[in-house]
């Protein structure tokens, strides 16, 4: 193990600020994307349903 | 054998075939990714040179990959889609672009954090930065002319034809390090030589990259049901589906 205590592990040796930033920014965007990605396919879904229910209904 | 050439050619069978690997490629995102974690901060060493900043290299690298080779295998889909006049094909091009857009982003972004402390500088107009800038302008090009164009099969070829002319960029960023004289470092990594780093490191950067791809995969993938569904809504397939699933 590299660290000694979790404050050494968030210091990073001097460069937390970089190191976190890049992680930080970088887990962010990967939660994101899919989350938008996965809602747009839950719309196209609903909508398709909505459109073959209307037409059914006719 | 169940997986034919025309499971990935017909948008009903690619919407099934897709939605049954979404789950298992982000299974291996997450395993991959908590393995490269592990070992990237947890094994590898501190670098004598450039102490623990280095370890942002475990995510710039991947991104930096992910970002030119995504755009080359959308480039690639646009172009069939152009040429075959295939749906399915211009689906794939458009469902990459966001996901590309993302990792030229990341790239960039973890590129300025990792160069304020070694180079001394967030930012500088070298070679392999000014090119890797104008893929993530490329991306964002693609997408506003895609979506700019409500007909999907003028917008898939206007799309081609930009990421074509765009794709000559990704070989200029590959080899800026060795054309011009950068600030940027050259490869770490190549298939003719020996790494230049400790294996643990080498690891974790192999890891985190399983990890990028795999998690590409599965947002494109998600991404392209989403445009499937939205090309295809008035398609009896769509309709039986809406009829059959629950969401």
């Amino acid at each position: 193990m590299n660290w000694q205590s979790f404050d050494e592990f968030l210091h990073m040796g001097g460069y937390g600020l970089y190191v976190w930033g890049s992680y930080a920014v970088t887990l962010a965007l990967m939660l994101v994307e899919p989350l938008m990605a996965h809602r747009r396919r839950r719309q196209a879904f609903e909508a398709a349903r909505a459109d073959a229910g209307l037409e059914g209904a006719s | 054998m169940s997986i034919r050439l025309t499971t990935f050619s017909a948008p009903s069978r690619f919407y099934t075939a897709a939605g049954a690997a979404v789950p298992w490629l982000w299974a291996i995102t997450v395993l991959f990714g908590i393995a490269g974690l592990y070992v990237g901060f947890a094994i590898a060493p501190t670098d004598f040179q450039q102490g623990d900043a280095y370890r942002i290299i475990f995510i710039h690298v991947p991104a930096a990959w992910m970002s030119m080779l995504i755009y080359l295998v959308m480039a690639f889909w646009a172009a069939m889609g152009w040429m075959l006049n295939a749906r399915m094909s211009a689906m794939y091009a458009r469902a990459l672009a966001p996901t590309g857009a993302m990792f030229t982003f990341l790239a960039l972004w973890t590129g300025a954090l990792w160069g304020k402390p070694t180079w001394g500088t967030w930012w500088v107009w070298d070679a392999r930065l000014t090119s890797e800038f104008i893929l993530l302008l490329m991306y964002l090009g693609y997408i506003a002319l895609t979506e700019a164009i409500d007909d999907p099969r003028r917008a898939a070829n206007a799309g081609a034809l930009l990421a074509l002319v765009g794709a000559v960029n990704v070989p200029i960023i590959y080899f800026s390090v060795r054309w011009w004289n950068t600030l940027h470092q050259g490869s770490s990594i190549s298939l003719t030589a020996a790494p230049k780093m400790a294996a643990t490191m080498l690891t974790a950067l192999l890891l985190m990259t399983v990890c990028f791809w795999a998690y590409s995969f599965a947002v494109a993938f998600t991404r392209a049901r989403a445009i499937v569904l939205e090309q295809e809504s008035d398609t009896e397939w769509v309709r039986a589906l809406t009829r059959h699933e629950d969401r």
